[in-house]
């Protein structure tokens, strides 16, 4: 299937809980969807005969700007009939409503864990959300745009970034 | 006889540990001997990979490239600069692409000898691992002709090459394979076919392809558990649809298919359809051709974003990169394989002993720089 199939297929089955389909700007053309219904798109996704995406390939946490809604984009592939499809949802810089794909996708385990680690987002229904490359006591999520480090850590002075 | 019950007990493996392949540190939950939990701790060797390339221009970035996955770090470096170059619509001269070619296949050699080397010495076999740095060395010595480095290369840029090979590479690398095929009966005999090696690896930490997919394990070990997929032949890249080769597949020859030693074993043949490659590589290589000749003066992707993938020695290396048309990156994000291939330890140790769980481990083939970025 293409992906404009494929988001047509979307549409037809979750209406108004799929917001747009990008294809300018992306050489991998992807479906908005609100965030609060990731976990039924995920599972439909996954278990629909027509469609099989059953191998996450990438999950990467964005922010565009230190200002707007953080995003997250989710890569799919289909082993079986070999189309791919990419899903972006966006979720408010603080108090995050991301359902968690952990328990449909094992990848989505630790990937999830980094975004909330370098991202501050908080994912519903994770099996076990805490910091993944960062220590448990590090201050503030770094990847995001507004992020400013902290002066010491544990005593130790943290270098400046520009 | 009654069992005897004791308690469950905690066993931290690493940081500091020679099997851990790097600063990692598993923590196992133990009864006597057998593990009933593993939970990797990783972040040990994060250097904020990410963060740096979101403050660096795009030719900038792809030193730090390679210096995630330092035992493959001119695959890393080939993923990067093809996710520019499709964001820039660069088309690249032939001769660019061949050399490249090339140098990703030999890095996949150095990189499988490591892998199988180190496996061996896991499981106590020493002699086969200096069997393997030794070959690694010819290749690491190809490296440094062309690069002038040895390790962390810098020599895949966008657009192009650093530089031309220099004279004389041609021929020294026709010698390698030359003396490499040899080399490989040699490891057969040696580790592959050893009877104590069979034993500790065989039917252990069975990965069945289910498990394998949903965790997102890639390359080698995804392969050994039967999954015929190769980026290289899914979704062609460079000028892969140009050469003949196989795609090894885990058999369960000794075992079951999935196990450790299929792990191993498809390395090994892997290794031999790499120096296929590049032996067809080398005579089809266009002698005309200058590697600079594409390298944008200013690297300015337009607004927008790609999910770019490429078949690295440990897997799926996927770059996610996203450019507001300014010079410098708005994110790069690097999916590396050794990261959700480790993710599967649990699943697949679960239940067995401690000294199954180090072998286990090693037929995984991690890269903790990779892992922690």
């Amino acid at each position: 299937m293409t992906e404009q199939e494929i988001y047509a297929d979307l549409t037809a089955e979750f209406g108004d809980k799929i917001i747009e389909f990008v294809v300018e700007e992306t050489l991998n053309p992807t479906v908005v969807v609100k965030a609060d219904s990731l976990a039924d798109i995920c599972t439909y996704l996954k278990d629909t005969e027509a469609l099989q995406f059953d191998s996450l390939m990438n999950l990467a946490g964005h922010d565009s700007d230190g200002v707007s809604d953080l995003s997250v984009i989710y890569h799919f592939h289909s082993t079986f009939l070999d189309h791919y499809i990419t899903l972006k949802i966006f979720t408010p810089r603080e108090d995050s409503t991301v359902d968690s794909v952990a328990n449909i996708y094992r990848t989505a385990d630790w990937h999830e864990r980094e975004a909330w680690d370098l991202y501050g987002i908080k994912f519903n229904g994770h099996p076990d959300l805490k910091r993944i490359l960062l220590e448990e006591d590090w201050e503030g999520h770094p990847l995001k745009k507004d992020y400013v480090a902290a002066e010491f850590y544990r005593g130790m002075r943290i270098a400046k970034v520009k | 006889m009654g069992r005897l019950h004791a308690e469950e007990m905690i066993l931290n493996m690493g940081p500091q540990h020679p099997s851990t392949h790097g600063v990692l540190r598993l923590k196992l939950r133990t009864d006597g001997e057998i593990v009933s939990h593993i939970e990797p701790v990783i972040g040990y060797l994060h250097r904020s990979f990410e963060k740096h390339a979101e403050n660096l221009e795009y030719q900038q970035v792809t030193p730090f490239c390679g210096r995630c996955d330092y035992l493959a770090a001119m695959g890393s470096e080939h993923g990067y600069a093809m996710a520019v170059e499709k964001m820039m619509g660069i088309e690249l001269p032939e001769r660019v692409e061949y050399l490249r070619v090339i140098f990703a296949e030999l890095q996949r050699i150095a990189s499988h000898l490591v892998a199988v080397g180190t496996f061996g010495l896991d499981v106590g076999a020493i002699t086969p691992f200096i069997y393997c740095f030794r070959e690694r060395e010819l290749i690491l010595d190809l490296f440094e002709m062309a690069s002038g480095a040895r390790l962390l290369y810098n020599y895949i840029w966008i657009g192009g090459l650093a530089h031309d090979i220099p004279p004389g590479f041609v021929e020294k690398t026709y010698e390698f394979l030359d003396n490499f095929d040899t080399r490989v009966a040699e490891y057969n005999q040696i580790l592959t076919g050893n009877k104590i090696f069979i034993e500790r690896a065989a039917d252990i930490g069975v990965m069945t392809p289910e498990v394998a997919i949903n965790y997102g394990v890639t390359g080698p070990s995804l392969r050994a558990s039967g999954v015929n997929i190769d980026i290289r032949r899914t979704q062609p890249y460079s000028i892969y649809d140009r050469f003949d080769f196989d795609v090894p597949l885990g058999e369960g020859a000794q075992g079951t298919v999935g196990d450790s030693w299929d792990r191993y074993y498809v390395r090994v043949r892997e290794m031999e359809e790499s120096a296929r490659i590049i032996r067809q590589a080398l005579d089809q290589l266009p002698v005309e051709g200058d590697v600079k000749s594409a390298i944008p003066r200013r690297i300015r992707p337009p607004k927008g974003e790609i999910y770019s993938r490429s078949e690295n020695a440990r897997g799926e290396l996927g770059y996610y990169v996203v450019s507001n048309g300014k010079n410098v990156p708005l994110r790069v994000k690097m999916r590396s394989p050794a990261f959700s291939n480790l993710s599967v330890i649990n699943e697949i140790g679960q239940g067995w002993m401690i000294s199954d769980v180090i072998a286990i481990l090693g037929s995984l083939d991690i890269v903790l720089g990779e892992i922690d970025r």
